[in-house]
């Protein structure tokens, strides 16, 4: 049996229109409250503020940014976790955002969320069977009596051995247990599977084993995922498109080759400037070394005009007054700076 | 340093068949299994491993930091000619600190959150140094200025938690530098950190190793970070070193089937994007370990060894290519003509 089977009970289905992105984020905002306001002027930490993607069906958009530029907010407001305070959140053209959460349940069932990590999400008193087979039961995915058989299935998809679905989370190495988050996510036949850190938790060999997982999921069931990482290399590997955030915006998104290759954003340049680069020790080029200095500002008080400019080398005096939008500015890419600029690959020492 | 003590020849830190076990109710568990390896002053030694390889438990052992109630620690460990395995806790006092420093991962767990930053730096001087409070003061404020702290004065009076992670792990240093050891461990240093910052830090730890000529020793699961910052390196699988050389051969050119398996499982940030080829299964229970070489069971080249003997005899780590001081823990016979025809054309 596989995801494409009929269930034995009619469905609320997601009406789908042809052409039109699977998912679209349109300038959505989430602003938390934040202590020291008062009720004539309120403080806010501003952790996503203005976010548009699209990503259409079977695609993968990466999104890598570092600590607090939203990119687990984004990911939990695309799951519906949280409701945005401003901008729509449209789902095969129809606009999640503020829906009740009634009216959400098609949704959560097609917008599947996977965890940095698996021990907290698994609920340690559950055997696996029972985890898997609740997602079954609450979406009606199978008869009762298919139940048992479809967690082994699933199971075996993920490469674990289908006759351990009677154990309890803990008996499971921590690769293990990220691999029944996903035949989690998987039983209920998701179209969006949106991972936030997936693999950051794991020794190598088995990241890398995590990564075929949902290679092989994104290949064989055509699902599209959100995938969040701060690890550029693994994004690299995993992503059609890729989105930079900085502060709560993203300030570069497009094809991997292109942002990968010939990043614009001075941000975009730090960043993959400083991952290091095994391929380095086997004869690739070395790339430009850019070293930023000082921290990321406060998201309760954003600079203003463009919000990287306090730590960029590349900023004047219009960075400070006026806030750039994304633009395109070189093949596939698109940048949210005054002065983007192609790095020269000689220019070795920078900021 | 008045304290310099160590014979001409005989590098700083050397340790002998270091062998670190828990006893536990399924009795001994043993975390190191016979470990040797030297680092002298200026130089760079990386510990690669994954959870549980031991590369953390055996660097704890070298600062003498294991309770002796609850772990068996055997071998040796001289730190400039001292021997610190065996030694009582009043002679380990002197050294901790003095000679040897250790950062580890998660600064805010390692500062305590009641004291200002001024006065941790300022107590771990004076635990080695007949000062007043006015200099050790003094000597905090230069800590934190050569660790790139901007400020200094004015941060002394701050607390840990109004530091961000980065500048969290630069008190961490500062700390582990008051003293100026002669041998600094760094446990995972930048593993909680953005990578700009780990860029940052990666550089600082550098410069400082320029500055005062130490001898480090750096913990890490990231071959990244390795190409980074290490001289040499130290692959550990289960206990036990599998391969060492310097950190251009180890890198370039392994010797040792795991090693290979670990550049296959990391993707690159350029080129083609290839498919990864993870290692199978999962790393050995301390518990339960396979016999004969501890990675049979996962290895892929178990079948050119002849006679099964994989299974059944632990290599030894000796020399295993025409390349000076190099050492695989492996029965291959041609590791490097393997690797160059069929491991390198694949990896990422």
């Amino acid at each position: 049996m596989t995801l494409s089977a009929t269930s034995h009970r009619a469905r609320p289905q997601v009406p789908a229109v042809p052409g039109e992105p699977l998912l679209a984020l349109r300038d959505v905002r989430m602003h938390f409250p934040a202590a020291g306001g008062t009720r004539a002027a309120p403080r806010t930490v501003k952790a996503v503020d203005g976010v548009s993607l699209t990503l259409h069906a079977g695609q993968t958009l990466g999104l890598v940014g570092e600590s607090g530029c939203g990119k687990s907010t984004t990911a939990r407001l695309i799951a519906r976790l949280l409701e945005p305070t401003g901008g729509q959140i449209l789902y095969r053209g129809v606009d999640i955002a503020h829906l009740s959460t009634r009216k959400l349940r098609p949704y959560r069932r097609e917008i599947q969320l996977i965890f940095q990590d698996p021990v907290s999400s698994l609920n340690p008193r559950h055997t696996v069977g029972t985890i898997i087979g609740t997602a079954l039961r609450t979406h009606r995915i199978v008869p009762p009596h298919r139940e048992v058989a479809r967690v082994q299935e699933l199971l075996e998809i993920v490469g674990l051995d289908p006759d351990h679905h009677g154990r309890y989370p803990h008996e499971f190495s921590g690769g293990q247990r990220q691999r029944i988050g996903i035949a989690r996510a998987l039983a209920v036949r998701p179209k969006v599977i949106v991972a936030d850190e997936p693999v950051s938790a794991l020794d190598v060999s088995i990241q890398a084993q995590v990564m075929n997982l949902l290679e092989k999921l994104r290949r064989e069931f055509g699902i599209a995922f959100v995938f969040i990482a701060h690890d550029l290399g693994v994004v690299r590997q995993f992503c059609d498109r890729v989105a930079v955030m900085y502060l709560g915006k993203v300030v570069e998104s497009g094809s991997r080759d292109a942002l990968y290759g010939t990043p614009m954003h001075p941000y975009a340049q730090a960043l993959l400037s400083a991952a290091p680069n095994l391929a380095t020790t086997r004869g690739a080029p070395p790339r430009a070394r850019i070293r930023l200095v000082g921290d990321v500002p406060s998201p309760v008080d954003p600079p203003t005009g463009c919000r990287f400019r306090t730590r960029c080398w590349r900023a004047e005096d219009r960075c400070a007054t006026t806030e750039p939008t994304l633009t395109p500015t070189a093949a596939g890419l698109n940048t949210a700076c005054h002065f983007p600029e192609r790095l020269d690959p000689s220019w070795l020492e920078v900021a | 340093m008045s304290y310099e003590t160590s014979a001409h020849d005989e590098p700083y830190l050397v340790v002998r068949d270091l062998r670190v076990s828990f006893p536990t109710a399924a009795g001994p568990v043993e975390a190191v299994r016979g470990l040797s390896y030297s680092v002298p002053l200026g130089r760079t030694l990386a510990i690669v491993g994954e959870s549980g390889s031991g590369k953390s438990v055996s660097s704890l052992a070298v600062m003498g930091l294991h309770d002796p109630r609850r772990t068996r620690v055997g071998g040796s460990v001289t730190l400039g000619g001292q021997e610190i395995v065996g030694a009582p806790e009043s002679a380990l006092r002197r050294v901790r600190g003095a000679r040897a420093a250790m950062i580890f991962q998660d600064p805010l767990s390692a500062l305590h959150p009641y004291f200002t930053v001024g006065d941790q730096i300022a107590e771990a001087y004076r635990a080695h140094h007949r000062v007043g409070r006015g200099p050790a003061r003094a000597r905090a404020a230069e800590l934190l200025d050569r660790v790139g702290i901007p400020r200094p004065r004015a941060r002394l009076d701050e607390y840990p938690h109004q530091f961000s992670g980065g500048m969290r792990q630069r008190v961490m240093i500062a700390m582990a530098l008051a003293n100026d050891p002669k041998l600094l461990i760094a446990d995972e240093p930048t593993t909680a950190l953005d990578v700009t910052v780990q860029a940052q830090i990666l550089d600082l730890i550098g410069d400082l190793q320029q500055e005062f000529g130490s001898a480090v020793v750096f913990i890490t699961h990231d071959l990244g970070v390795v190409s980074e910052v290490a001289d040499d390196v130290l692959v550990m699988y289960a206990g036990r070193a599998v391969e060492y050389g310097t950190a251009d051969q180890v890198l370039a050119r392994p010797l040792h089937p795991y090693a290979w398996g670990l550049l296959e499982s990391i993707p690159a940030l350029t080129g083609d994007p290839v498919p990864l080829r993870p290692i199978p299964g999962l790393p050995p229970r301390l518990t339960d370990l396979p016999g004969g070489c501890a990675f049979h069971p996962r290895c892929g080249q178990r079948e050119r060894v002849l006679h099964g003997r994989c299974a059944s005899e632990a290599p030894d780590l000796a020399p295993r290519s025409s390349e000076q001081g190099r050492l695989s823990r492996c029965h291959l016979s041609h590791p490097e003509l393997i690797f160059v025809q069929e491991i390198l054309p694949r990896l990422p």
